[in-house]
């Protein structure tokens, strides 16, 4: 592969009038690996995620997205890269006005040309992947609760075998076992499917069980990216508070059992 | 993209081997889905069959699940099928996709026209019903919010009502003047040119001041406003209920309708009989200009004719109704916000409901005021 890098972000810097949220911002994600993306609230982690996407301005820096520049490319090449990426909304983000089914099937319908018969097994299956029962395809969104919302939203960023996939927050609102499991169905996804995932999460559980790298964002700025082990030896001082604090050292202490 | 995919059939001493090529990816899934529609039609059911996956380029979900379709098809008959060579790097994706559920997803039942038109019929006519009942819940919950304001009248929220006024009232007021002038200005045109032909140029002013006064001020206003905050009403409503910001309430022990509702209402019934005098009199004074510079009647006949033929009898019927429509307006767009669903096009559905139904309420309402007034000889 000429290229292996999924997403190379370089001196991003955004901001809304006159405050800047993201002050030069340079990291990577290498393709095949489950980069996580930790910060505080309001830390400008879900702007990042948006710049990325295309959805928020940027006002100087390059977004390099699976080899192509983002920022420089027209509207034909975004469709491509759109094309082969899959988005999961903190809220799920589903139509509300559609069933599940249809809510999965929408990219086949907007990007593909297939036979519906093929278009409702691809749906199906997808759903199936996720979790979610034949009885529930037919529901509306407003009829879901918070898990399955997600597993549906995942299933519908799924729907045309992305090569990357943008998480935002995708733990949060679930209870614990159900967070476990989302987990877990990211890592098989991701490990089936040959996928790059690019996450937000608050979720510590999450970074330690499948995330290969974590970045950490503080003032603007990108202050640590590497492995967790590296993290929790930062010397940064909010990394240090966020890995090192009280939660965080629960967590931290069952997985250093676990792990020999 | 990746080269576009195969699937050759070689027949053997031992069966068939089906050698797949290319890559079997989205973006060939078009044609993958032809081709594996032919080999189910092509192979006999009872021959054995080796997929043989060892020189494909690319697979993912799609082309998995084709292979997987073919393969699901051919176990009713008695030839076994076999995967033969999938590479190591895509076996889990086949494992994980021939583990999804066996039953093909259920088409939708249609039913025959003739029973789905009877079935909406009935939903209709019950839907009628309900909506009669919530009317009549909304109107109660009103009149009891509005006693425990009248035993206390401190609990009456006097910001949230000032603040509707000004929205639903004061604001308003240009485009009403706008349109009510505009309205007068073409009754008057139209009765100068028609009467005109028999000499009555005088009773144009009868008519429009008649016209006005009594029906046409107060429908007009009464219609713009179900437009303009009827509508509103029932969005924020709804929105509100979607955001469960109403659940969030009624956990605080607050009613949402003293809190919500209430003022709205009142705003609504406080501004409308305002707007009815308002645009009554632009409507006059539209009327009077066209009288002016078209029908060649100078403002000072104009004034006095309309003193001889509008009586007090005729403004007072006029602006009795416009409270009565306001209610009617307030409760419905409440009533039809508080119904809104989890769905966008639900919070959609229930503001174009609230519109037809306020402005067809406030038709039915001013023919039985006509009936009333005419039996009580006003």
């Amino acid at each position: 592969m000429a290229n292996d890098k999924a997403i190379d972000v370089r001196d991003l810097v955004v901001g809304f009038g006159p405050r800047t949220v993201l002050d030069r911002v340079t990291f990577d994600v290498r393709r095949g690996e489950v980069f996580g993306f930790v910060g505080g609230s309001g830390s400008g982690k879900s702007v990042l995620l948006r710049t990325i996407i295309g959805l928020v301005p940027r006002r100087s820096g390059s977004i390099e997205v699976l080899g192509t520049r983002l920022d420089t490319a027209n509207a034909e090449e975004r469709r491509g890269i759109e094309r082969r990426w899959g988005v999961l909304f903190q809220q799920g983000a589903l139509f509300s006005s559609l069933t599940v089914l249809q809510n999965v099937q929408f990219p086949m319908v907007e990007y593909l040309d297939l036979p519906q018969r093929l278009m409702d097994e691809m749906a199906a299956a997808k759903l199936d992947m996720v979790g979610l029962r034949r009885a529930d395809h037919d529901k509306m969104p407003s009829e879901l609760s918070g898990g399955m919302t997600k597993r549906v939203a995942l299933a519908r960023a799924l729907a045309l075998d992305p090569e990357l996939v943008f998480l935002d927050e995708p733990t949060s609102g679930l209870d614990p076992i159900a967070a476990g499991d989302f987990d877990a169905l990211i890592k098989t996804l991701q490990e089936t499917l040959g996928l790059t995932v690019f996450m937000i999460t608050h979720d510590l559980e999450s970074l330690h069980t499948i995330c290969d790298r974590v970045g950490a964002l503080a003032d603007g700025r990108v202050v640590a990216t590497g492995s967790i082990e590296s993290m929790l030896a930062c010397e940064h001082p909010w990394v240090r508070s966020y890995f090192q604090g009280r939660r965080a050292t629960a967590v931290n202490e069952r997985f250093a059992n676990i792990e020999p | 993209m990746g080269s576009a995919p195969s699937l050759v059939a070689h027949p053997g001493t031992a069966g068939i081997e089906l050698s797949a090529a290319g890559s079997w990816t989205v973006d060939h899934a078009r044609s993958l889905d032809g081709i594996i529609l032919d080999m189910m039609r092509t192979t006999p059911a009872d021959v054995p069959v080796t997929i043989n996956m060892r020189s494909i380029a690319a697979l993912d979900t799609y082309g998995a699940w084709l292979v997987e379709r073919f393969i699901r098809a051919r176990e009713s008959g008695s030839g076994s099928t076999r995967l033969d060579g999938l590479p190591e790097r895509y076996r889990a994706l086949y494992e994980e996709i021939s583990t999804t559920e066996r039953d093909a997803p259920q088409p939708a039942k249609h039913r025959p026209s003739i029973l789905r038109s009877i079935a909406w019929l009935g939903q209709a006519a019950a839907g009628f019903g309900r909506d009669l009942v919530d009317f009549a819940n909304m109107l109660g919950a009103i009149v009891v919010s509005l006693a425990r304001v009248v035993a206390n009248p401190r609990s009456f929220r006097i910001t949230p009502t000032m603040h509707h006024l000004d929205r639903v009232g004061w604001q308003a007021v240009p485009i009403m003047l706008l349109i009510t002038f505009l309205i007068g200005c073409i009754i008057a045109q139209q009765g100068f040119f028609h009467f005109r032909k028999f000499g009555a140029d005088a009773y144009v002013v009868d008519m429009v001041g008649i016209l006005v006064v009594r029906e046409i001020g107060v429908l007009i206003i009464a219609i713009m406003m179900a437009g303009r905050s009827g509508s509103a009403y029932t969005a924020e409503l709804g929105s509100m209920k979607m955001r469960e910001e109403i659940d969030a309430l009624r956990t605080m022990g607050r009613d949402p309708v003293d809190v919500l509702i209430l003022p709205r209402i009142i705003a609504l019934v406080i501004a409308l009989p305002i707007l009815t005098f308002l645009g009554s009199m632009a409507a006059l004074y539209g009327g009077g200009l066209v009288a002016w510079a078209y029908g060649g009647m100078s403002p000072a006949i104009y004034i006095e004719r309309l003193r001889e033929a509008v009586s007090l009898t005729h403004f007072e019927v006029g602006m009795i109704k416009a409270p009565f429509m306001a209610l009617v307006i307030g409760v419905v767009a409440c009533a039809q916000g508080l119904a809104v669903q989890g769905s966008a096009e639900s919070l959609g559905r229930e503001t174009t409901a609230s519109v037809v139904k306020s402005i067809f309420l406030v038709i039915v309402l001013d023919g039985l005021f006509a009936v009333f007034f005419a039996s009580v000889d006003m």
